[in-house]
């Protein structure tokens, strides 16, 4: 087994609580973030349900400290948020002290203000400064300076995978030697965009999002977002950190079958399982759980079922979850608030529920663990896919 | 560090840069304010069914991916990792006006699906069928320097030895009507004389797609190396000139050892601003590059960039259209990049002959 990347700090925001600690309980307590849209007015509060975070723009700001000319979109200010509290839970008091970077990753980027401003810009000359905001890298750019971060900054898209593959660059670059230490995760907030986007796709469920169920409709859309940070074996041992858990394994594979469905054996999540478990040298009977991306489409938990049944062998397939029941898809967050719950599921040894299901899915014999199960966890796998063909696996482990 | 190596490469530009040897037939637009591409013929690459569906910024990827690896004699790569800083923002634009419009009625997914930042990136692997590493990177004026960067450190992982970078932006007509009211788009062109002096801010906008076979092996067809590529978020202009002597120090080199630099001018003073201690100081007995004047700005021009000082590498001679000053050397082996935007998101990036 590789060694694997140090974890030292974690931050996260999203519909089931403001903190790590709280996400916890929720996760523990079955307390679902899954409601009524509140913070943007659409057509189509009726009829769907949503992972939302029940702050407004104004008590985001408040608690950031924002001045009243920012120019921060919901995406850069949940960032910040979950960013700021993983560099405090890593105790980094001076960030540039040593080579230090931040990946971030996000679908949207300030959409959120795009939509709200479109037509009002050419009217209200006080909005202007959100022109600006909708660039990606701007919203990454913000959170960076709001660390007081100099150093190499980035932002990966790859839709709904683009936080694995964020951890997954700053593992590589902590291996590598080019970074001591690096802040990686992902932020998206809700947008009109994306609830629309999917609405068109008919892949929303009118109800609660039930993943791996033969009656499964499709996904609730959430907002979040989450961040870790990742440090060096000579830093760990220099400034005696704690280590939460490690990255043992990543990788990244292309479906090469369509713009926005994965092929109906998952090709691209096999290949994806298998490149990282070749990266972390563990053998699939090793893996204690897996938190699948499992968002509830139809087309999703079919094709990643049939990967995983064919990377794990029938009836091989070890306890697993999708934990989107409870915050909905949070989109290029997702695999940054997932790799939250892994690494919560080995510090506490527990398997989340599945929750909402009720029947297996017709075309093969996969039961998640619906039901809360404490039992020694020592390696956790999690999957996400994306639009564009995107497969992302990344594995995580106890630190000996 | 070890080197990668430049052996295909494609670029659609404002210019025309296909079919072509060296920008021997660019002109500077000294009218419009933003710049369209000088469109290939779609048809020779793409199907006409497929292309219909396709807006330009896909359209151009595949395009110059092909030509890159045409070039390269590939027939697919190990990875394909693309940069672009607002996305498929012809789709964005689309698909946001109908739902603002229609109050999010009578919607059809086709400008959604193709709105996401990896949609070029996601076709150019579906047209290939290269299940291969995937990655898009969207970081304003790093987005191409964050793709070469990873591939150039995936060769030394010893996990790929031939990869596809690209940088690919588009332009949309309201998106640029924003970024005029915003000030990021001068009112009027300047012109060419005031282009290296400028006074005012906003700069001429352009469009472009930019793609790069690099592989780990050097062969008989190998146009140039890139040596190093370096990210930095912020930096203070004061600070430019010690940090691009470490950097070259990085890789045994002092200023001397630049045969040739090439500069992010864009015409905004301030941006401008963090190329001119350079130009004056630093560099001011070294041929000057820059190029924006023919691209236009956009998140990804530095790809263009790229395209510049691979191709002074593979001819051995700067065209006069490009050049500052009047420098010129007996060879051009070893080369730096610089570029950055209102001082974020700043690149260093290190070429030479092979």
């Amino acid at each position: 087994m590789s060694i694997g990347v140090a974890i030292t700090g974690m931050g996260i925001i999203s519909s089931i609580g403001n903190s790590v600690e709280e996400n916890y309980n929720a996760l523990l307590n079955s307390q679902v973030g899954i409601t009524t849209i509140e913070n943007i007015v659409t057509v189509h509060a009726d009829v769907i349900k949503v992972g939302e975070i029940k702050k407004t723009n104004q008590e985001l700001m408040d608690e950031l400290g924002l001045g009243k000319d920012n120019n921060f979109s919901r995406t850069a200010m949940l960032g910040t948020i979950a960013a700021k509290q993983a560099v405090k839970d890593a105790g980094i008091t001076s960030i540039n002290e040593y080579k230090t970077g931040l990946i971030s990753a996000t679908s949207v980027g300030g959409m959120d203000m795009t939509e709200r401003y479109y037509h009002e810009y050419f009217e209200n000359p006080d909005i202007v400064k959100y022109i600006s905001s909708h660039n990606a890298g701007d919203n990454t750019d913000k959170i960076a300076k709001e660390l007081g971060l100099e150093g190499f900054v980035t932002t990966i898209s790859t839709a709904c995978s683009s936080a694995a593959n964020a951890i997954m660059l700053g593992a590589r670059m902590i291996k590598s030697g080019k970074l001591d230490r690096v802040i990686v995760g992902g932020t998206d907030a809700m947008s009109k965009f994306t609830i629309n986007g999917f609405k068109t796709l008919m892949i929303l469920s009118d109800g609660y999002n039930k993943p791996f169920d033969d009656n499964r409709k499709g996904l609730n859309l959430g907002e979040a977002a989450a961040f870790l940070v990742l440090e060096s074996e000579e830093l760990i041992k220099k400034e005696n950190k704690k280590v939460l858990a490690r990255v043992s394994g990543y990788a990244n594979a292309n479906d090469a079958f369509h713009q926005t469905a994965s092929s109906e054996n998952g090709d691209g999540a096999f290949l994806a399982m298998e490149k990282a478990f070749k990266a972390a040298q563990l053998k699939p009977e090793q893996i204690d759980y897996v938190n699948v991306h499992g968002t509830a489409t139809p087309n999703n938990d079919l094709s990643e079922g049939r990967a995983m049944i064919r990377l794990f062998g029938e009836n091989k397939v070890p306890d697993f979850s999708s934990t989107k029941p409870f915050t909905g898809h949070t989109l290029a967050a997702a695999a940054a608030i997932e790799a939250v719950y892994s690494v919560l599921a080995i510090q506490n040894n527990a398997v989340f529920p599945n929750l909402n299901f009720e029947t297996p899915m017709a075309e093969f014999n996969l039961v998640p663990q619906t039901t809360l199960k404490h039992k020694k966890i020592e390696h956790v796998l999690s999957n996400s896919f994306g639009f564009g063909g995107n497969c992302s696996t990344l594995i995580f482990s106890k630190s000996e | 560090m070890n080197k990668i190596y430049i052996n295909g490469l494609g670029c659609i530009s404002t210019q025309k840069t296909f079919d072509t040897l060296f920008l021997e037939e660019s002109a500077v637009n000294e009218v419009d304010t933003i710049l369209s591409i000088h469109q290939p013929v779609y048809k020779e690459f793409i199907s006409p069914v497929a292309s219909r569906r396709m807006a330009k910024g896909v359209k151009n990827g595949i395009v110059a991916s092909t030509l890159a690896l045409r070039e390269a004699q590939l027939e697919t790569v190990d990875a394909i990792i693309t940069g672009t800083g607002m996305g498929c923002i012809e789709d964005s634009e689309k698909f946001l006006k109908a739902i603002l419009d229609n109050n999010e009625e009578f919607l059809t997914p086709t400008s959604f699906i193709q709105s996401t930042h990896n949609t070029v990136g996601g076709q150019i692997a579906l047209g290939l069928q290269c299940k291969a590493y995937n990655l898009t990177y969207v970081n304003g004026s790093i987005s191409f320097e964050s793709a070469l960067f990873d591939a150039k450190m995936m060769m030394e992982e010893n996990d790929a030895s031939s990869v596809l970078v690209g940088g690919i932006d588009e332009t949309a007509d309201y998106t640029m009507s924003l970024f005029r009211l915003a000030g990021f788009i001068k009112n009027e062109n300047q012109g060419l004389d005031s282009f290296l002096k400028s006074t005012t801010k906003g700069v001429v906008f352009g469009e472009g797609a930019t793609f790069f076979v690099v592989e780990k092996e050097k062969k008989a067809t190998s146009i140039a190396a890139v040596l190093d590529v370096e990210i930095l978020n912020a930096l203070e202009i004061d600070k430019i000139e010690n940090k691009i002597g470490s950097f070259l120090a990085s890789n045994n080199l002092k200023f001397i050892d630049i045969d040739a630099v090439v500069l992010g001018y864009n015409g905004d003073m301030d941006s401008d601003a963090y190329y001119k201690i350079l130009s004056e100081v630093t560099f001011a007995n070294t041929p000057q590059v820059y190029y924006k004047h023919l691209s236009g700005e956009y998140d990804t021009a530095s790809a263009f960039g790229l395209w510049v000082g691979t191709k002074i590498i593979q001819t051995q001679s700067i065209p006069d259209i490009v050049k500052i000053n009047t420098i010129d050397k007996e060879t051009y082996k070893t080369i730096l990049l610089y570029n950055q935007r209102n001082g974020i998101d700043h690149s260093f990036t290190l070429i030479s002959s092979c």
